[in-house]
């Protein structure tokens, strides 16, 4: 059972994360990671809101008409995630304006949505919980990277605490501008993404299809 | 899933207690942190203030810095100081038709459509209790949404001292580079008006170099946001303006900056007027 448990909570963080493996929840991981303040806080609200949907839709599993169901996951969630976006509203409210609308985009976040119905609906309240936990930490994982790389190499600073002196001001560090544009974490995702899989080589997807050669011309006709 | 649970008694009694408890969940969770949110939200628009006014510092509580900071109501058709209840709020009144006027377009450059008949204005003071800074709040239509900022002047309520947005919903990048601290700074030293009095403050298309005529009034758009610029541009007009806070600045510059003056002669002459 330890084991299980370890699996259940440690498992996402590598072997199954959910943005490197499963390729959810990319949109959030494009918007917030330019500074690594405004990444936490989202990671801690993904993982508070995962966590805690998974805890009340297992509880409640048995007695969800499989017709609504996907409508009370959501009802559940979307409440979850305006109680998150009104505790930050109230104790951290400069980084709630900067997060704006991406906290109240956790309720369309397909990694929320997806342990709710993967896992939550066939699994007692306190793996499930763990299981929330544990794909927060995943999606935490690759954020925290993100938003590491983005604020270290695009303004120099980590947490807005000034690291590398910027030649603007009379250091010698030249920021990259493109580093705090969506696109420069989608091509940190593809470098982590490469990362994990040179490690783990069995997270390679095998071909959908075959390539075939070239035809010589006189074949074709 | 058990065949139990999909009868439509158990389905909408289902979807009901979810619904009933997610709503006491939601309202709770609204009602009990809103006084922490309201207090939050007058800190930041405090600071806006400040920052606006150039005057902030971050190691420092808000609240403790705006002491320096004195509200007033200013009415906006004749630019006297009137009595206003602290609980007044600028953006309440302009919905509320008795309290506000509806623009015409040709007037409505701003594109505000509706405009409080009273109007917040914030005077600091510097350690001697002389006026330090004139800060206005100022509001027009950009590209997508309507810009909300302060508007800092030196005591001779002509030249800019600060510029700043605290809310707008302009493209991040383009347009929302409003909130660009090499921008705002452009602001500083600008006159607003020419020497008849006329409004002469604008943003320009491109950069203005040292020699473009009447530089002092031409602060650089900003790339690729031309419309919000424009916007930025006719707020500021428009505030500055016959139909903004034009009385007032103009009582303020007779009043030679002093403002002791100026709320003298104000208050022997407004009476019957704030009361109608």
């Amino acid at each position: 059972m330890a084991e299980k448990t370890k699996d259940i909570l440690l498992g996402p963080i590598f072997d199954n994360n959910p943005i490197a493996l499963q390729i959810l929840g990319i949109c959030s991981a494009l918007a917030v990671t330019s500074n690594l303040s405004t990444t936490v806080t989202m990671c801690i609200a993904l993982t508070a809101v995962t966590a805690f949907s998974n805890f009340f839709v297992s509880s409640i599993r048995n007695s969800i008409p499989s017709s609504i169901r996907i409508i009370v996951q959501m009802t559940i969630i979307a409440s979850l995630v305006i109680v998150v976006d009104q505790f930050l509203k109230a104790y951290a409210y400069s980084i709630s304006k900067q997060l704006s609308v991406f906290v109240g985009l956790i309720i369309t976040n397909c990694i929320v949505m997806g342990r709710a119905e993967a896992f939550a609906m066939k699994n007692p309240p306190i793996p499930s919980f763990l299981d929330g936990v544990g794909n927060g930490l995943g999606y935490s994982a690759i954020l925290l990277g993100l938003g590491f790389t983005r604020e270290l190499l695009g303004a120099g600073s980590l947490f807005g605490h000034q690291i590398l002196p910027k030649v603007s001001e009379g250091g010698w560090y030249m920021t990259n501008g493109m580093m705090l544009l969506p696109p420069s974490a989608f091509f940190l995702i593809g470098l982590f993404i490469w990362a994990i899989r040179a490690w783990k080589p069995e997270q390679v997807e095998p071909d959908d299809f075959k390539m075939k050669p070239h035809t010589r011309v006189s074949d074709a006709f | 899933m058990a065949g139990k649970n999909e009868s439509v008694g158990k389905t909408l009694l289902v979807a009901f207690l979810v619904c009933v408890v997610c709503g006491v969940v939601v309202a709770t969770a609204a009602v009990s942190l809103r006084p922490v949110q309201n207090e939050n939200k007058l800190i930041d628009k405090r600071m806006n203030i400040l920052l606006a006014a150039g005057m902030y510092d971050a190691s420092q509580d808000v609240n403790e810095q705006f002491k320096s900071i004195e509200r007033k109501f200013v009415d906006i058709d004749s630019g006297d100081y009137v009595e206003m209840p602290e609980s007044y709020d600028q953006r309440t009144a302009a919905k509320d038709p008795a309290q506000s006027e509806r623009l015409s377009g040709d007037v409505d450059i701003a594109g505000i459509k509706n405009q409080a008949d009273v109007a917040e204005v914030y005077l600091a003071r510097g350690d001697n209790g002389e006026l330090s800074r004139i800060i206005l709040p100022v509001h027009g239509y950009g590209l997508w949404s309507t810009l909300y900022g302060f508007l800092a002047l030196e005591p001779d309520a002509n030249t800019v001292a600060g510029l700043g947005f605290y809310e707008h919903g302009e493209t991040p990048g383009l347009g929302g580079e409003v909130d660009n601290p090499k921008w705002k700074a452009l602001w500083h030293g600008k006159k607003l008006y020419g020497d008849q009095g006329e409004v002469e403050i604008q943003v320009i298309k491109g950069t203005v170099e040292s020699n473009t005529p009447n530089a002092e009034h031409k602060v650089d758009g900003l790339a690729g946001a031309t419309l919000t610029s424009n916007g930025v541009s006719n707020l500021l007009r428009f505030w500055v303006g016959e139909n903004g806070f034009g009385p007032y600045l103009k009582r303020m510059q007779q009043g030679g900056g002093d403002v002791a003056e100026a709320t003298d002669a104000v208050e022997s002459s407004e009476q019957p007027e704030g009361d109608a």
